[in-house]
């Protein structure tokens, strides 16, 4: 599994330099057991992930429970910290930093978690959680709450009133209204809608576009649901087993996806269409995910893989440009038409 | 002729909300009925009073006719006869639905002898074959596994097994796959319809995803507010939607496939 890590990155085309940028990520954590805790093992979470995301543009990320995807957006944001590799974020390493050398760079990145409610605490005030950025940047606010809470469609009588007293969907916009604070150039969103019911992640998701147009945003998008990937991405990458195994374009990942897991994927997502959905060539993978624990040689993908062959057992294959700006790590990817 | 016809069923809780509020349906055997709708909408609560679930202070009017009996107001030993043997269940959370500290196969034949004259053996081997039937690979050894030593989707083709092993005529699936990634889903939904195909079960299936809805049910009830906004043919719901709402729940959810508006129309809801 080491091999990849020190494999430049392939050429993309990339009209401006990225805003954020890691190279081989790695993440290990100590796996403990019984009443000594003793260390039994190591489970890791993320294995050589190297992303970008250039300014003002969304990057999608995808994969089911596991992929590594949430650990992921905790190193980008220094709420974990990597075992290896590198997050540059503004063209700084913030692998070095302490807490108070961090404290500029957040507010320039902020994050979004999953569940509004338990990301809010329930003894403040709207009003009080909106002040929190501030403090801690030791600002003064630069506009009301009353106006930050407009912004992301609250009302200004909602910031006297205490995270009970909201919906998920609203609990979500004080969530982004407070990301949104200090004006950052990127936001981690991680899967900011799936809690929410179909009518109220449409709202969210409009509304995060409309703020990406208004400030000119970039978002890392994590998410497991395709389609609301797929409605705010630019671009995507799709992790497994704690890799990137294919990264290009939102439209060339939906219309050509070259990676078999990428394929298996979205032929698994039900489509609102009884017709299309019933005459439907479906690619079932077998079995389940297999332990980061002991995850298999060579591909990671292999032991549910259509396509499996001696290769893919003996050697993990990089993630490399099939054309530009589609890159796949797979020693058989789907021909282009 | 119908196997479930549910008339008139409103739901009061104690607490003075009233979560259905009138609701027909029909469900005619070997048939797959969707139950949609988004959270609140009483989709979950009428399964339960189906399955004569509800908490006791629920107070649950109209009628429900099962197989031309009538359920509301029988006696709880009769419910609990019923459900096992012709009603079958399966929730979206399999982990609180199974015990810890057995291993699955007991669980399995616990199911079976409660509804059966049956030996311990007996019973097992049946949990056995039914474990192999939803696609447990190494049945045999995996039989003797505890719950937590299974991944979710294994978990919920336990609860399935689990449902099958009696032969129900009737499988109230609420929610089945909501907790699981969209391959395992995959795999779940794959196992939903052989059993209906091969077994002829009727499922009501209960759930918010359209498109789980749209590749598993004949027909379909849209429900908001513990009404029945819509109901039709799937294929007459999903091509051509009579109800704003209905059009608006189709048109709000971001899809894989089609074309790609810049803003998702939106529902008028309480966000």
């Amino acid at each position: 599994m080491s091999e990849l890590r020190d494999t430049p990155l392939p050429e993309t085309p990339l009209l401006e330099p990225p805003l954020l940028e890691t190279r081989s990520l790695v993440k290990r954590f100590p796996v403990r057991h019984g009443l000594t805790r003793r260390l039994a093992g190591h489970v890791t979470a993320v294995d050589g992930v190297s992303l970008r995301v250039a300014p003002g543009e969304t990057l999608g990320l995808v994969g089911e429970s596991g992929c590594g995807k949430s650990t992921v957006a905790r190193l980008l944001t220094r709420l974990e910290r990597p075992t290896s590799g590198t997050v540059r974020f503004a063209g700084q390493d913030l692998a070095g930093l302490d807490e108070r050398r961090l404290r500029p760079v957040r507010r320039e990145l902020q994050m979004v978690f999953q569940d509004p409610l338990s990301s809010l605490n329930p003894r403040q005030t709207v009003r009080r959680i909106l002040a929190s950025p501030f403090a801690y940047q030791g600002l003064e606010p630069d506009e009301p709450v009353e106006r930050l809470l407009e912004r992301v469609g609250l009302r200004a009588d909602h910031a006297d009133r205490h995270p009970h007293e909201f919906s998920g969907g609203q609990a979500q916009r004080i969530g982004i209204a407070r990301a949104l604070a200090l004006r950052p150039k990127l936001v981690v969103c991680d899967e900011p809608v799936s809690a929410l019911d179909v009518s109220v992640q449409a709202q969210i998701l409009n509304l995060l576009k409309d703020l990406q147009d208004e400030y000119g945003l970039a978002y890392l998008f994590i998410a497991h649901d395709l389609g609301a990937v797929r409605q705010i991405s630019t671009r995507i990458a799709v992790m497994y087993l704690g890799a990137v195994v294919e990264t290009t374009d939102r439209d060339t990942l939906f219309a050509t996806p070259a990676h078999p897991y990428t394929r298996a994927l979205l032929s698994a997502v039900p489509l609102p269409d009884p017709d299309a959905e019933r005459g439907r060539e479906r690619i079932v993978l077998r079995g389940d995910l297999p332990s980061p624990l002991d995850p298999p040689s060579g591909c990671r993908f292999r032991t549910r893989c259509p396509k499996a062959a001696d290769r893919c057992a003996a050697e993990r294959p990089a993630l490399r440009a099939i054309v530009p700006g589609h890159e796949v790590a797979c020693h058989f990817p789907e021909e282009m038409p | 002729m119908s196997l479930l016809t549910v008339r008139g069923l409103t739901v009061d809780f104690g607490s003075g909300v009233r979560a259905v509020a009138g609701l027909d349906l029909d469900l005619a055997a070997g048939q797959v009925l969707g139950v949609v709708g988004e959270s609140g909408s009483g989709k979950s609560v009428t399964s339960l009073a189906v399955l004569g679930l509800l908490p006791r202070d629920a107070r649950v009017g109209g009628e429900i006719h099962f197989d031309g009996r009538e359920l509301t107001g029988l006696d709880r030993r009769s419910l609990r006869r019923l459900r096992g043997n012709r009603i079958a269940m399966v929730f979206q959370d399999p982990l609180s639905c199974l015990n810890p500290y057995y291993p699955v196969a007991f669980q399995i034949a616990e199911a079976y002898r409660a509804h059966h004259r049956a030996g311990r053996k007996a019973a097992h081997r049946v949990a056995v074959r039914m474990l192999e039937r939803v696609g447990i690979p190494e049945p045999e050894r995996r039989a003797r596994s505890y719950p937590h030593e299974f991944s979710g989707g294994m978990r919920q083709r336990v609860m399935i097994a689990m449902a099958l092993c009696l032969e129900p005529d009737l499988l109230i699936a609420d929610e089945p796959t909501t907790a699981l990634d969209v391959t395992v889903q995959a795999q779940i939904l794959g196992l939903l319809r052989e059993l209906r195909q091969e077994a002829g079960t009727a499922i009501m299936l209960i759930t918010h995803d359209m498109g789980v809805v749209a590749g598993l049910a004949d027909h379909v009830v849209v429900m908001h507010d513990g009404r029945a906004v819509e109901r039709g043919t799937v294929h007459d719901v999903f091509h051509r939607p009579q109800e704003a709402y209905t059009r608006g729940l189709l048109a709000c959810v971001p899809r894989i496939d089609g074309p790609l508006p810049h803003r998702l129309p939106t529902l008028e809801a309480s966000s």
